[in-house]
């Protein structure tokens, strides 16, 4: 229902915050879908993270969306094509929930059996997301750590511009500003515990760093741009992005020195099991990095920007 | 009629994805398609997870006494996704910035009128030169 006001509204800003709330049920649903590590990215990315990027580049355009000139049956047309041809392919998949469907019968099976002994961690996600697809999660981190290049080059960063006092509305808001100093350092110590307890229950790196950055752009909205780039300058975060990609690789590198492949963690330790675990929190770690700074880059790229008309 | 609930995650999805897809090929406005994009992006991602469902299965955290879990790799790819995914959205979105900046405007068929124009301003390079000079 709200994917179809989020299409007819034409004003962009209900659009954007409808889509936050969306984000947040889509949460929910992949929580009851026994889906916890997605459940907790969906919830701090889409609601918390798209939701302000879009706001603040709807800032640096413009609110209001034109009427289409062109007839939209043609499209909608096309849609229902589209939408009968696939749901018409669906009558042959496999049933919802059922355990002999081909999904759960090539490798996940073996993770599930093998994997708490292999690795040593009951997080199962974490096991299978750092250890045995320990190079697929390696590019999608480069993907992320390019995303913040490319946003880097395509706007660079610009000097703060002076805050004016009398446009400046959170500026006197006193009950607000205690109320965010309050939730801050809890944010910040509960993705902490997101990123190091991955191993044991849900979490890991790539929400971690999400949630870390969430607490520094709450800051940054409530105390203005000046203050929070006193708290971390911009020109750190693709330093710190380039570290955490830095740490990852440089885990594989020392598997390489050691005369094991690319990413085998076992030459971190004698123990294997001792060694998996050093590496999976190493990697995690990297990953943590590299999305809070790339996350955090992007923000402040894109609420640094000044508006122009 | 075990065979309507079974199928229902497909239709949601269909439903949602063709929603995003109507969307970014009938609005004009970049930034409508990038929310007309994201949506078809968690369709996917529903489409996913839902498949790693397993009736009565645990979440995969490895718990004593519990034997059915869901199954851990399409959480995987999802998780790594959705981030990825907005950092391509923001990716989009600076994209979007940058072409307001040049033109003014964000709608689509505004900004081909203006590539219109600036195409048959080229043809005529020097006479447009010329009106310059002359001022």
């Amino acid at each position: 229902m709200i994917a179809i006001a989020v299409i007819r509204l034409r004003d962009l800003f209900a659009v954007i915050i409808l889509f936050g709330i969306y984000s947040l049920l889509t949460a929910a649903l992949f929580m009851d879908l026994n889906a916890v590590d997605v459940a907790f990215t969906e919830a701090a990315v889409g609601a918390g993270v798209t939701t302000v990027m879009m706001l603040s580049s709807l800032y640096l355009t413009s609110r209001w969306e034109a009427t289409p000139k062109h007839n939209s049956l043609l499209p909608l047309l096309v849609v229902c094509i589209t939408g009968a041809v696939l749901v018409y392919a669906s009558l042959d998949a496999p049933l919802h929930g059922d355990p002999s469907s081909p999904v759960h019968q090539h490798v996940a099976p073996r993770y599930i059996e093998k994997g708490p002994a292999e690795v040593g961690m009951p997080n199962m996600v974490t096991a299978v997301l750092a250890s045995y697809r320990g190079f697929d999660t390696f590019g999608e981190t480069f993907v992320i750590f390019t995303a913040g290049l490319g946003v880097l080059l395509l706007l660079g960063i610009q000097k703060p511009h002076k805050p004016q006092p009398e446009l400046n509305t959170v500026a006197n808001e006193v009950v607000l500003k205690v109320v965010v100093k309050m939730l801050i350092p809890l944010i910040l110590l509960y993705a902490l515990y997101v990123q190091f307890h991955g191993d044991f229950g849900a979490g890991g790196g790539f929400q971690a760093g999400v949630i870390f950055s969430t607490g520094f752009i709450l800051y940054h909205l409530a105390f203005g741009e000046i203050e929070a780039r006193r708290v971390i300058p911009t020109c750190w975060l693709p330093r710190l992005a380039a570290l955490g990609v830095l740490i990852y690789g440089g885990v594989g590198v020392f598997a390489l020195l050691e005369d094991k492949p690319f990413l085998d963690y076992s030459a971190l330790a004698d123990d294997p099991v001792q060694g998996q675990h050093l590496g999976v929190l190493l990697v995690e770690f990297g990953v943590g990095i590299t999305v809070f700074s790339v996350i955090l880059l992007i923000f402040h790229i894109l609420a640094g920007r000044s508006r122009q008309s | 009629m075990m065979e309507i609930p079974g199928l229902f995650n497909y239709w949601v999805v269909v439903f949602l994805m063709m929603a995003g897809f109507y969307v970014v090929i009938s609005r004009g406005n970049l930034v409508k398609k990038l929310v007309g994009l994201a949506l078809f992006q968690t369709s996917v991602f529903i489409f996913y997870i839902s498949m790693g469902k397993i009736s009565d299965g645990a979440a995969p955290i490895l718990v004593e006494g519990v034997t059915t879990y869901s199954n851990p790799l399409p959480h995987v790819l999802i998780l790594t996704a959705i981030v990825v995914g907005v950092a391509t959205t923001a990716v989009g979105l600076a994209l979007v910035i940058r072409i307001y900046e040049a033109y003014g405007t964000v709608e689509e068929d505004e900004i081909n009128e203006q590539d219109l124009i600036d195409d048959s301003a080229a043809d005529e390079p020097v006479s447009s030169l010329g009106g310059e000079k002359d001022k």
